[in-house]
């Protein structure tokens, strides 16, 4: 991370320039291409590991864009958690872990067509706009200060509420994926034909 | 060789069609669920982007609202996927598959 207050002549200027196109460019290939790579990929298994590179890449980018309490996050909770939990899901949900479903020739050609238009368009869009840009503050050092402040103190209300979320979220989550035991007599002889039915058909 | 907002915008757009396709062509449904979290990180750079090059604030005040929104979809996002992955085991429980083809009736 190059610190601005140590860029202070106008060579290192440039130099912290270039070395910082260059850590854009090493963490936008590594999530670009990785996120290319769970589009293309049909294992369910390694389209995990390469959205894993995608986050690590994000979380790169977020650094370079003086975010570093946001980068953290990424990594932690992200990287950590959220896609931790997905894996899990795919293990407990798949009879192999490498079995794949393949999309049928007029849905590819449907997806790519609408990417392509859909990328063409937000391209075009971002490149003939002309942004307004406002120079950062030379000697603006991130202060984990100024972002506690303002989640307590601006977004106290919707800080809270998450928490309320995240509470609501962990008893819907137990109460959705608990394992049924005490069925009736009668749901747990349909329970068992639904399963014989959908063993038949796959 | 300075980076600037533009090239952030595009590798968001990257991104989020990435996700785009990754939702139109997985069939099984954790696969859309990480298209899903591509499509909402996408957003995240855009947003911690803008943060940065378009409303960078003052020295005594620093700009964070780009940041802390994108704090918000991170959280709001694993309470998604929480609540996604139970709704899967759910399915798979019912119709022991997770191809979502099979999702077709109200009442499993």
């Amino acid at each position: 991370m190059i610190h601005p207050m140590l860029a202070a002549t106008a060579a290192s200027d440039a130099s912290a320039a270039t070395a910082t196109a260059i850590l854009f460019y090493l963490c936008a290939a590594m999530s670009g291409i990785s996120a290319i790579c769970v589009v293309l990929s049909r294992n369910i298994v390694r389209t995990a590991v390469c959205l894993l590179f995608t986050l690590m890449g994000l979380a790169g980018l977020y650094f370079l864009l003086n975010s570093e309490f946001l980068a953290a996050v990424q990594l932690v909770v992200y990287a950590g958690g959220t896609l931790i939990l997905i894996i899990f899901g795919v293990m407990l949900t798949s009879k192999s872990p490498f079995s794949r479903f393949e999309p049928r020739k007029i849905e590819v050609a449907i997806a790519i067509g609408v990417v392509i238009l859909i990328f063409g368009a937000l391209a075009t869009a971002i490149t003939h706009v002309a942004w307004p840009i406002a120079t950062p503050p030379a000697d603006s050092i991130y202060s984990m200060n100024a972002l506690g402040l303002a989640l307590l103190g601006d977004y106290l209300v919707p800080f809270e509420i998450s928490s309320v979320l995240l509470l609501l979220v962990m008893i819907g989550a137990a109460y959705l994926a608990k394992a049924r035991r005490h069925q009736p007599a009668e749901s747990a002889g349909e329970a068992a034909a639904a399963s014989r039915r959908a063993r038949q058909w796959s | 060789m300075n980076i600037g907002l533009e090239h952030y915008l595009v590798l968001g757009a990257l991104l989020f069609v990435c996700g785009l396709g990754t939702i139109l062509l997985k069939r099984n449904a954790i696969g859309i669920l990480m298209g899903v979290e591509l499509v909402l990180n996408a957003a995240n750079l855009n947003l911690v982007a803008f943060n940065r090059f378009a409303h960078a604030g003052t020295t005594a005040a620093p700009a964070l609202d780009g940041q802390i929104v994108a704090i918000f979809v991170i959280v709001l996002a694993a309470a998604e996927a929480a609540v996604a992955l139970a709704i899967f085991l759910n399915f798979y429980n019912n119709f022991s598959s997770i191809d979502v083809e099979r999702a077709q009736n109200l009442k499993g």
